[in-house]
């Protein structure tokens, strides 16, 4: 019998995400997307998975779950209190889920920082598209100096933020914030979002400030965040820095510490969901690339 | 319909809100106590104190506190004899844990601000402080830059998640009366019964006042204002020019004209680092429809990079920037000097 070349995955939640994402998984040399599970017969992400040549169901996961061969890896677009119900039973199947909702099961990862850490969970989430984005900045700089406080402000437009987001904004920026903390390596996190609805929308722009040592080397700090922007644009081609990270010495109202300033864009690759929606661009894309480390290790010889 | 059996409406001092803005946020216990103290014995029935960007604003993007706003809230509430203390909160910026510091703290009006078209962002906030019994005021930013119809929409979500009064707000000091009379009626027409209108207004075209009248004349119930003028931007509406109006035309407010006249001049002034004034910068935004709270930040940056102040600010309105993104005031400055090198 031929070795597997990859692993199978099941989209669960054929919306906007759940399409943007099969799009993303249907160029990877390491994922094979084959089923994608919706609730809506009439949804557009199921009939674009099935002219792909794709298994759909509308009728939920039951189906997935009690088809003959079931995915190594499922990827969850719903929403949190599906996941919550989903995901004891992928893992009882031995099935390795990556959440792209905030019901945060499992250990949040984000690539460039602690995706390796995590690979023998059954249940990884994707935490935020805000955490996405700024994360990877805060370890850049905290891998280099100590980083006792890091703040981010994410801004999106209006029109590529859901109902979900919309209700849950509270969860939204205490979840990134534990994330910054946790994953980013500060001593303590704030997170701000913003939603702008100008028109033609605008893309998604992020700022990372990082309170460092007023001694800190400059030179090293601002080389690890090209090194840390550099590997997130390698699975999301439109993430770009703005310019040089600035720093500024301390003054009264940076309550007296210095810091460092990252400014980001994240373009969207423009698969399903319009460019200008950098931050779902970059869940999915995030989602991806941590599908392929899990086929990696899947597929590993001795696996 | 008056606001209630002794007042047409009710005015709400934004000094110690607003003003943190144009003080940089380095309001002092005395000063809170201090104003709050002379507002209080002048008549003024709501005192709101705050961060200038509302609950949690202390923060490298829009500046540290020096003296934390719980704290400062804690001493308005003490100070306080007649007025009640309201705080702001910004969704996305604050958290509902804030709401419930404040609450803890004694203050008794809840007001939750949205850009004016993302009301369904604050349902879980008006949820949270109706059943922790606080008193509701929705805030709608930046008013100018949508209809009057759409604001009616987004005050109708404001009112069915809990919001008792919903304000049309004028973060630019942007807006000429017949704009405010206008969107007054359309929130009072959709509204009804189910929550009273207020207006908040800024002085960058000059007009705080003015507008705040054609606001009262439309229907609107509640109006703010900082004595002094201490707020963002060229100020907000001030509270000793409004009493003495409404004197005039005999709307009650419940404000001694005689007392907050000597408050505005003997009290908040020393506490001001400098007048509000309708400078250059300030009026530019009212003229381009700039968020007020940007002015202090364009100064700043503006200085730091060696660009003019007025580019960076005529830029924010080009890119259609709402309150909260001060942050990318200084990515404007950067583009600015990146474009003269």
């Amino acid at each position: 019998m031929t070795r597997k070349t990859k692993a199978t995955a099941a989209v669960v939640g054929s919306g906007n995400i759940g399409t943007d994402l099969l799009y993303k998984l249907l160029r990877s040399d390491l994922v094979e997307p084959r089923w994608m599970v919706g609730v809506d017969p009439g949804s557009d992400g199921l009939a674009r998975a099935r002219r792909l040549g794709l298994e759909t169901t509308h009728e939920g996961v039951d189906a997935l779950l009690a088809g003959d061969e079931l995915p190594d890896l499922v990827f969850e677009a719903t929403s949190a209190s599906v996941h919550r119900a989903h995901a004891p039973r992928y893992a009882e199947l031995g099935i390795r889920a990556i959440d792209l909702t905030p019901a945060a099961v499992g250990p949040a990862v984000v690539p460039p920082a602690n995706l390796r850490a995590h690979l023998d969970r059954p249940n990884v989430n994707m935490i935020t598209c805000g955490g996405q984005a700024t994360i990877p900045m805060v370890y850049a700089v905290s891998r280099v100096v100590p980083v006792s406080y890091a703040e981010i402000v994410a801004s999106v437009a209006s029109v590529s933020a859901g109902p979900g987001t919309r209700a849950n904004i509270d969860e939204f920026t205490r979840t990134t914030a534990r994330g910054i903390e946790t994953i980013g390596g500060a001593g303590r996190g704030k997170a701000v979002i913003i939603l702008n609805p100008a028109d033609p929308p605008v893309i998604m722009r992020d700022t990372v400030f990082c309170a460092v040592p007023e001694d800190a080397d400059r030179a090293a700090v601002a080389l690890s965040v090209k090194e840390v922007a550099e590997q997130v644009a390698s699975y999301v081609p439109g993430y770009r820095l703005r310019g040089e990270p600035q720093f500024d010495d301390p003054s009264p109202e940076s309550g007296g510490m210095a810091r460092v300033a990252i400014f980001l864009e994240v373009e969207g690759a423009g698969d399903y969901l319009p460019p200008y929606a950098g931050n779902l661009d970059i869940m999915t894309a995030a989602a991806t690339r941590v599908g392929e480390e899990f086929a990696r290790a899947l597929l590993a010889p001795g696996a | 319909m008056p606001y209630s059996d002794t007042l047409d409406i009710r005015v709400t001092d934004s000094s110690l809100r607003d003003g943190s803005h144009a003080k940089r946020h380095r309001f002092t216990s005395d000063d809170v106590r201090s104003v709050v103290a002379a507002l209080d014995d002048a008549g003024v029935p709501v005192i709101e104190v705050a961060h200038g960007d509302g609950l949690g604003g202390s923060s490298f993007t829009y500046g540290f506190s020096k003296t934390p706003e719980q704290e400062l809230l804690r001493t308005a509430v003490e100070t306080a004899r007649r007025a009640v203390i309201a705080f702001l909160m910004l969704p996305g910026l604050g958290v509902k844990d804030d709401i419930r510091a404040a609450h803890d703290n004694g203050a008794g009006i809840c007001r939750i601000a949205t850009h004016c078209t993302e009301a369904d962002i604050a349902v879980q906030h008006f949820g949270l402080a109706r059943e922790r019994g606080l008193e509701t005021v929705g805030f709608l930013m930046m008013a100018h830059s949508t209809t009057p119809e759409n604001l009616a929409r987004q005050a109708r979500i404001m009112a069915d998640a809990g919001c008792q009064c919903v304000y049309v707000v004028d973060s630019a000091g942007a807006m000429v009366m017949d704009e405010v009379t206008d969107r007054v009626q359309a929130l009072v027409a959709e509204l009804g019964d189910d929550a009273q209108v207020g207006f908040h207004g800024h002085e960058n075209l000059g007009l705080g006042t003015g507008n705040s009248v054609a606001a009262v004349r439309a229907g609107a119930l509640q109006i703010d204002g900082s004595t002094r003028r201490l707020g963002a931007g060229a100020g907000n509406t001030p509270v000793e020019a409004l009493a003495a109006v409404c004197a005039k035309m005999g709307i009650r407010t419940g404000i001694d004209v005689l007392k907050i006249i000597d408050a505005a001049e003997d009290v908040v002034r020393p506490v001001m680092d400098e007048e509000c004034r309708l400078d250059r910068l300030a009026l530019l935004m009212g003229h381009a429809g700039v968020y007020s709270s940007f002015l202090k930040h364009a100064y700043r940056q503006a200085g730091r990079y060696g660009v003019p102040g007025a580019e960076i600010l005529l830029r924010a309105g080009e890119r259609r920037l709402v309150g909260g993104q001060e942050d990318q005031l200084i990515d404007i400055a950067l583009e600015l000097a990146a474009a003269r090198n």
